[in-house]
């Protein structure tokens, strides 16, 4: 029961769930403890052991369908039958036997393909494409080539035999496809979470104008973890405790409880602020792409973020709030491009930015977020206006999807913002976009 | 050590689920079998689920149907030890060193030297860090108990990562240290719940330590059985169409969708209003019972009429 158990625990880590050594041991007493009669009560024991939140919970529950199956016993139950699991001791069977399974199917033909499919090794599949691989072998092991000379001379013999050979193929053909079942259900519990996983690797770390129509699908799911998994890095205000300075006024407060004698010592904390972020985004040509997927990833933080306001520009600058929260997001980017049309005039925007009301909205506590390859179209680079907001704001960080080879030549100003700015950094996939935003959110805990 | 009885209700899943349903509280299989493991196991629950549905309720039945007192510690950021696990009552300390001067005095009479007045002095140094002087918090007190209590600590998303720390070493052993007065082990392992909103995430060992049960918006029929055992006078025909309507509100994109608590307190109200079933109308009017933000209920209002008919619709 053990091997049973500890091959699910590993198809779980498999699958991403983290599930440690400790929560294994309690998972067998816990079982030892329930018994596994009933079903229901089996798999909310595991999951109440195994799966520590709701995401882990769903995939348990997900893999404990596929894992304890109804019909055919778990993948390593039969393991404990006795058979030995390497290859080299799977006994293969003769020719009517393999007859016989293939005509009656049922319990026997399931176990016998199962401990075939197991010591070929199916449990180390990880990507769909091994799975022919697999088969191969599991059908190999069953016995398969004894039927397959069996019918290359029924063949060759002719129309004698004809009934006994189709009979041969048709059972060959059941055999096959068993099998392919088997070892596609192998693939399900240990391959496909792992090749997920993989995928969204891939993905996150390729340039982002080189993704395809099908890896944008992907984005979102992967812009939606990584929402995730940043705003439970920084989740909380943390409100620094300043050890070394004591209040002296709240001390001699306490104090007074207690007859003068400060038993409590009050020491003095500074409350660490929710972010502010203003993003500016250059929404010409090439970079609009980046912009899609900064603004995807900020608005699924936007619970973390007390105050982020959006503005695009190309010849003019736009406030994009609105737009972002009342359309989907396709058509919030095409409506945002279509405004802020017209070549792009950084000194304008800036213009724009600071020398109308909506100069108030850069305060101290604000982190300004430029996006874009500062190529100005030789325009004026207005950089009194950068010196005010780096003035003003906590932090200027800039974000150039450009590679750093390019920067300075032809109408590229980057070289003349850089002073003023705290980070400027390159960034062409998301994963970049991931950790400079990561960067913004930790400078405030 | 005597031999620790789990007491009758406790010893079978199904026993479980009725004693809770004595009391009032309709549990799921998932939430029977996680007691049960916790109980006889020996180990802390961790539940976490939506605003609403059930959890510090869940404590509060439990202790109830298995006649255990409650203890309950409502976590915050900054909460210590001292509000948790015990603190010393110096008032009285000092206090008492005042009034028992006297003694004091007569005490170190006889002795000449200082050395000899801090000798007598020190037999009864312990007397001011006595179990007298002791002020005991929830936890410590649900490890006094002598048959048996249950814990809950409330909320322990909101504490911080100092508290959790300390309880760590208290759920793994199940006693407090006292370094005046000793090791308190408790007697009877208390039943720990911990509930949390899910508001930040908690540490890895704290997890790994728990048994971890989720309680998500229930299905329809559970929630029928939750209002008609807190609204015992509904209509059956209301409470389907009660429970349908919620159900869809449910599936829209709300902040806050409404909880099994709000679904019990539009029940109530429309029991109030003497509704026999609903219609557009009082729906509108009543919504502010079912949902508390003005976007939701802005963007409910309008829906409203399509809602009603979808939920009313049999079996479509």
């Amino acid at each position: 029961m053990e091997r049973v158990l500890a091959a699910f625990v590993r198809a779980l880590r498999a699958a991403g769930s983290p599930v440690s050594t400790a929560e294994t041991i309690d998972a067998v007493k816990a079982v030892a403890f329930v018994g596994y009669g009933d079903r229901q009560v089996l798999k909310d024991t595991l999951g109440a052991v195994l799966a520590k939140s709701e995401t882990e919970k769903h995939t348990h529950d997900a893999l404990f369908e596929l894992y304890f199956n109804r019909e055919a016993p778990p993948p390593e139950a039969l393991e404990d039958a006795g058979q030995g699991d390497s290859e080299a001791e799977f006994d293969d069977l003769d020719v009517e036997s393999l007859m016989n399974l293939a005509a009656n199917g049922g319990r026997n033909a399931a176990a016998a393909i199962e401990q075939a499919a197991a010591a070929a090794g199916a449990e180390n599949i990880r990507f769909a494409t091994q799975v022919p691989h697999y088969v191969r072998r599991t059908l190999q092991l069953l016995g398969i080539d004894h039927l397959d000379q069996r019918i290359l001379e029924g063949l060759q013999k002719g129309k004698a035999d004809e009934k006994a050979t189709q009979a041969m193929m048709a059972a060959r053909e059941t055999l096959q496809r068993r099998a392919r079942e088997q070892v596609q259900r192998y693939f399900e519990i240990y391959g496909k979470s792992a090749t997920e996983n993989f995928m969204n690797d891939v993905v996150a770390n390729r340039k982002i104008e080189k993704l395809s129509e099908h890896d944008q699908a992907r984005m979102h799911t992967l812009v939606a973890k990584l929402a995730k998994r940043l705003a439970d890095k920084h989740a909380r205000r943390r409100k620094l405790k300043n050890r070394g300075v004591l209040d002296i006024r709240k001390t001699i407060r306490r104090a007074t409880a207690h007859d003068g004698v400060p038993f409590d010592l009050a020491f003095k904390f500074k409350k660490k602020d929710r972010p502010k972020i203003v993003v500016l985004c250059d929404v010409s040509g090439s970079v609009a792409r980046y912009v899609g997927f900064l603004l995807m990833l900020l608005y699924a933080l936007h619970e973390k973020v007390a105050d982020l306001r959006a503005f695009a520009f190309a010849a003019h600058l736009f406030d994009v709030d609105e737009t972002l929260r009342n359309n989907e997001f396709e058509t919030a980017m095409t409506q945002i491009i279509r405004m802020c049309g017209g070549t792009t005039d950084y000194g304008k925007a800036l213009s724009d930015l600071m020398e109308t009301e909506n100069s108030d909205i850069i305060d101290r506590r604000t982190t300004v977020l430029v996006l874009g390859d500062a190529r100005s179209n030789y325009g004026n680079p207005r950089l009194d206006l950068v010196r005010e907001i780096a003035d003003r704001s906590k932090r200027i960080v800039w974000l150039n999807p450009e590679i750093p080879s390019l920067w300075g030549f032809g109408d590229s100003v980057i070289n003349q913002y850089r002073p003023f700015c705290t980070t400027l950094t390159h960034c062409a996939t998301v994963a970049d976009i991931e950790r400079a935003i990561d960067d913004i959110l930790k400078a405030y805990d | 050590m005597t031999i620790y009885q789990i007491p009758k209700p406790l010893t079978s899943i199904d026993g479980i689920t009725e004693a809770l349903a004595s009391v009032g509280y309709i549990s799921t299989q998932a939430i029977s079998t996680t007691i049960y493991l916790a109980v006889n196991l020996r180990k802390p629950v961790l539940v976490e689920g939506p605003a609403g549905v059930g959890k510090t309720d869940l404590a509060q039945s439990l202790a109830r149907a298995l006649g255990f007192p409650l203890s309950r510690l409502q976590c915050y950021e900054g909460l210590d030890e001292t509000k948790a696990l015990y603190e010393w009552k110096y008032g009285k300390q000092l206090l008492y060193t005042q009034i028992l001067k006297e003694k004091i005095h007569e005490l170190t009479e006889g002795a000449g030297t200082l050395e000899a007045s801090l000798k007598k002095l020190g037999d009864f140094q312990d007397i001011f860090f006595s179990r007298e002087f002791l002020e005991p918090r929830p936890i410590l007190r649900a490890m006094e108990q002598k048959t048996g209590s249950v814990l809950l600590v409330d909320e322990i998303d909101k504490s911080d990562e100092e508290f959790e720390a300390l309880l760590l070493e208290i759920l793994s052993e199940y006693q407090v240290t006292i370094p005046e007065i000793g090791t308190i082990a408790a007697q009877v392992p208390p039943i720990v719940i911990l509930t949390s909103n899910n508001v930040r995430e908690l540490g890895d060992a704290l997890k790994r330590r728990c048994l971890h049960l989720h309680i998500g918006f229930p299905e329809q029929a559970r929630e029928q059985r939750i209002v008609r055992a807190r609204v015992p006078d509904i209509g059956q025909h209301l409470l389907e169409q009660i429970v349908a309507f919620v159900d869809k509100v449910r599936a829209e994109k709300l902040r806050k969708p409404p909880s099994i608590s709000e679904t019990v307190d539009w029940a109530r109200t429309l029991v109030l209003l003497h509704a026999e079933e609903l219609d557009p109308r009082i729906v509108q009017d009543t919504l502010g019972v079912l949902l508390k933000r003005q976007s939701d209920i802005a963007e409910i209002v309008d829906k409203v009429d399509e809602l009603l008919v979808e939920a009313v619709a049999p079996g479509v």
